[in-house]
């Protein structure tokens, strides 16, 4: 490992410039992905309305089940996917999708996938991966030395040994590494990586989760890191985004929403981590699996929340889950945490059903390295 | 010898995580070649024995045919069995005809009263510009719109594109050639008649860069005609191969790392998608030099597929043996160049 010597020098934040009241390094507004319909199914709204603020050196975890549309979100955030309404805004300025803005835009934005066997052309070498990004954007000048540092920074020493090598003679990690150094060659100020260590065993993903939080600290790098898993999310996030069927549900900081969840939802995940002393019984959701092409009316989780479940007839009548419209959680800077529930509602802080005691995640706080890893 | 190649491959072929270069090492791909290339050596020699069987020892009696309709008696016919090696015992036939053919003699034909290898020799060439050109023109052709479709199917495009080529592989060759000489050729309605009937040349041909065209001419409808039937293959093998590329992940970090629809298309998907093609292509080279007998031998085209059908006619055993050789030969080759560039385009394979 080198020295952890603060490079943020050489890094994005600086070329950027030191920007009055420092505009978030992605934020989107009011962003809706509506997909046509498909076999005889109506239009499937994968993302329902979401604002979102990534802040410059920031770590925001995505969290939710599959199908919730986390990736869909990921993908309009690289734009990859345009958004049916809404925009994305980087540094404060509106996308744009035509061919050049696009280009310009990915020469800061870079996406990490989360299969990095099938996220490598299986004909390229390491180095024509990593070099690939950097040809095109017209970074031709000191190329290789460009490759090597990638490579080297995302952990692959000493690179000259990896450059000749196809993806078939990686291993998981390595081919993971690759993809990251190949995002990591733009030098870009945002990285977003849809579920970048699901597919890794646990020891290759701490590494991984140890180099993202190191780029973050050298480099200043923002990211976004789509997942299911708390853990990880505990592990490196510094705010933490919980989605559910196309909206987001609950966000504020890591501690407040794995320590402290107020969400029903937030809530279910959290209580069936493993953990040692645990003197409640896991809320296991029960109901159909959501689905984007038939969106409930009211809050989108009643018919599967487990709070609005415990509740009496006029109890549940009064709470109006079933009508009563969500607002969209907002993504000023100052609005703290925020849970889209009209139970957390009424009761400030507390949820009204009461869906047992919000005791400290066990299985995510006792994850191997936590503290030091989010130093 | 494999021992040797053994030891040497080995340590190439481990690729532990700290080795310097990847599988480039000579040994593997000499250890490579030498397995296909004994491979194809045995299906040269099964060719051998079926076109030794097929042709030797079919039940028609050869002197019989070539002497039907004329009035020969018992004596001459025992002295034609005698001059085509008939009544010799059928091993030592066997022995004579694979040292030949070692040998590049193939016998001679009946019917033309010429070595068959001079006869073949000199049909071969037009055979190749023929179906050579076609090949060509077809896998052009076909690549092209199949990428296209596939990279966008299910539209109009693709549609359109699918539909006209398989319904063209579905027509018989023979039909269509016939068409195109009937409405391009003898000329239909107001359609006058725009290319020669057949052949290869006229007959009173100008020489230098004026035969040239007149050959051009003359290829025109029997290159059309192959390569409107053939074309559709390539299209389905290569819109299918790419369609299978569109699910990869990498095409989707390629277009994040900010290239342009058409430049994932033609520098991931579409080389990516190749490789299936090229065992097509490749089979389909190995009967170029069998060339199509149908175009052949409706357009009088002087080919090596013309040959055949005017040897069936007799049949004239020798040349029918001949060209079965030359046939079977040319898709073993063709095979076997097949698994060679394969292992140069796709390193997957060039580790094993």
């Amino acid at each position: 490992m080198s020295a952890s010597a603060p490079a943020s020098a050489a890094g994005p934040t600086a070329s950027a410039g030191p920007a009055e009241a420092a505009p978030a390094a992605l934020e989107v507004r009011g962003l809706t992905v509506v997909h046509p319909p498909r076999g005889g199914r109506g239009p499937a709204r994968a993302v329902d309305g979401v604002d979102l603020r990534l802040e410059q050196g920031e770590i925001l975890a995505l969290i939710g089940e599959s199908g919730c549309g986390k990736s869909t979100l990921a993908r309009a955030l690289v734009g990859l996917t345009r958004p049916t309404s809404g925009e994305v805004l980087y540094r404060g300025t509106p996308l744009r999708y035509t061919g050049s803005a696009l280009k310009a835009y990915r020469r800061h934005t870079q996406l990490v996938l989360q299969d990095p066997g099938g996220a490598l052309n299986p004909r390229q070498t390491v180095f024509d991966a990593v070099a690939e990004g950097p040809r095109l954007h017209g970074l031709k000048e000191g190329l290789e030395e460009r490759v090597r540092s990638a490579l080297s920074r995302a952990g692959l020493r000493p690179p000259e040994d990896f450059l000749a090598r196809y993806p078939h003679q990686l291993s998981g990690g390595q081919q993971q590494r690759v993809v990251i150094a190949g995002a990591l060659a733009l030098d870009p100020a945002v990285v977003v990586a849809d579920e970048p260590v699901a597919s890794l065993d646990a020891s290759v993903r701490g590494e991984i989760l140890q180099l993202v939080l190191r780029l973050r600290d050298e480099l200043g790098l923002s990211a976004l890191v789509v997942s299911h898993d708390l853990g990880l999310a505990w592990n490196i996030a510094d705010r933490v985004a919980v989605m559910y069927l196309g909206r987001i549900v609950e966000v504020g900081t890591v501690e407040d929403v794995l320590l402290r969840p107020v969400h029903p939802y937030t809530r279910a995940l959290l209580s069936v981590l493993p953990g040692p002393d645990r003197g409640r019984r896991p809320t296991v959701l029960t109901g159909e699996a959501p689905d984007p092409t038939a969106v409930p009316a009211g809050c989108r989780f009643h018919p599967r929340c487990p709070a609005w479940a415990a509740l009496d007839g006029p109890g549940r009548e009064a709470a109006g889950c079933t009508v009563r419209e969500l607002p969209v959680l907002t993504a000023d800077p100052g609005a703290g945490r925020q849970a889209a529930c009209h139970l957390v509602d009424a009761a400030a802080d507390t949820p009204a059903g009461g869906a047992g005691t919000a005791g400290a995640p066990g299985g995510a706080a006792q994850a191997p390295g936590a503290e030091d890893g989010r130093g | 010898m494999s021992d040797l190649l053994d030891a040497v491959a080995l340590p190439g072929r481990e690729e532990p995580a700290g080795s310097s270069r990847p599988g480039r090492s000579p040994a593997p791909f000499l250890r490579y070649l030498a397995s296909k290339v004994a491979a194809a050596l045995v299906s040269f020699a099964v060719t051998l024995v079926i076109g030794f069987v097929l042709f030797s020892l079919m039940p028609a009696n050869p002197v019989q045919s070539l002497t039907r309709g004329r009035p020969t008696s018992a004596a001459q016919m025992e002295h034609l069995r005698h001059q085509l090696g008939l009544d010799q015992p059928v091993w030592h036939r066997f022995l004579s005809f694979v040292g030949d053919t070692l040998q590049g003699r193939l016998g001679d034909s009946w019917q033309f009263q010429q070595p068959v290898a001079s006869l073949i020799g000199e049909r071969l060439w037009p055979t190749l510009l023929l179906t050579g050109t076609a090949t060509l023109l077809s896998v052009v052709l076909g690549l092209w719109l199949g990428v296209h479709s596939g990279w966008r199917h299910g539209s109009r495009f693709d549609r359109l594109t699918s539909g006209i080529s398989l319904t063209l592989w579905s027509v018989p060759t023979f039909w269509l050639a016939m068409i195109l000489l009937v409405v391009l050729s003898t000329g239909l309605g107001p359609i006058p008649s725009l290319f020669p009937a057949g052949g290869m040349s006229d007959a009173y041909s100008p020489s230098g860069f004026g035969h040239v065209l007149d050959v051009a001419h003359h290829l025109v409808l029997p290159c059309l005609t192959m390569v409107l039937v053939v074309f559709a293959q390539y299209v389905t093998v290569m819109r299918s191969s790419v369609i299978d590329e569109l699910g990869n992940p990498y095409l989707l970090t390629a277009r994040a790392k900010g290239l342009m629809d058409s430049q994932v298309r033609n520098r991931h998907a579409a080389p990516n998608a190749l490789l299936p093609s090229v065992t097509v292509i490749f089979l389909q080279l190995g009967t170029v030099v069998g060339g199509a007998i149908t175009v052949e031998t409706v357009y009088s085209w002087p080919g090596l597929g013309f040959l055949t059908y005017q040897a069936l006619q007799v049949p004239d055993l020798p040349l029918l043996q001949g060209t079965f050789i030359v046939f079977s030969a040319s898709v073993i080759l063709m095979n076997l160049l097949a698994d060679v560039v394969y292992r140069f385009l796709d390193p997957r394979v060039r580790a094993q």
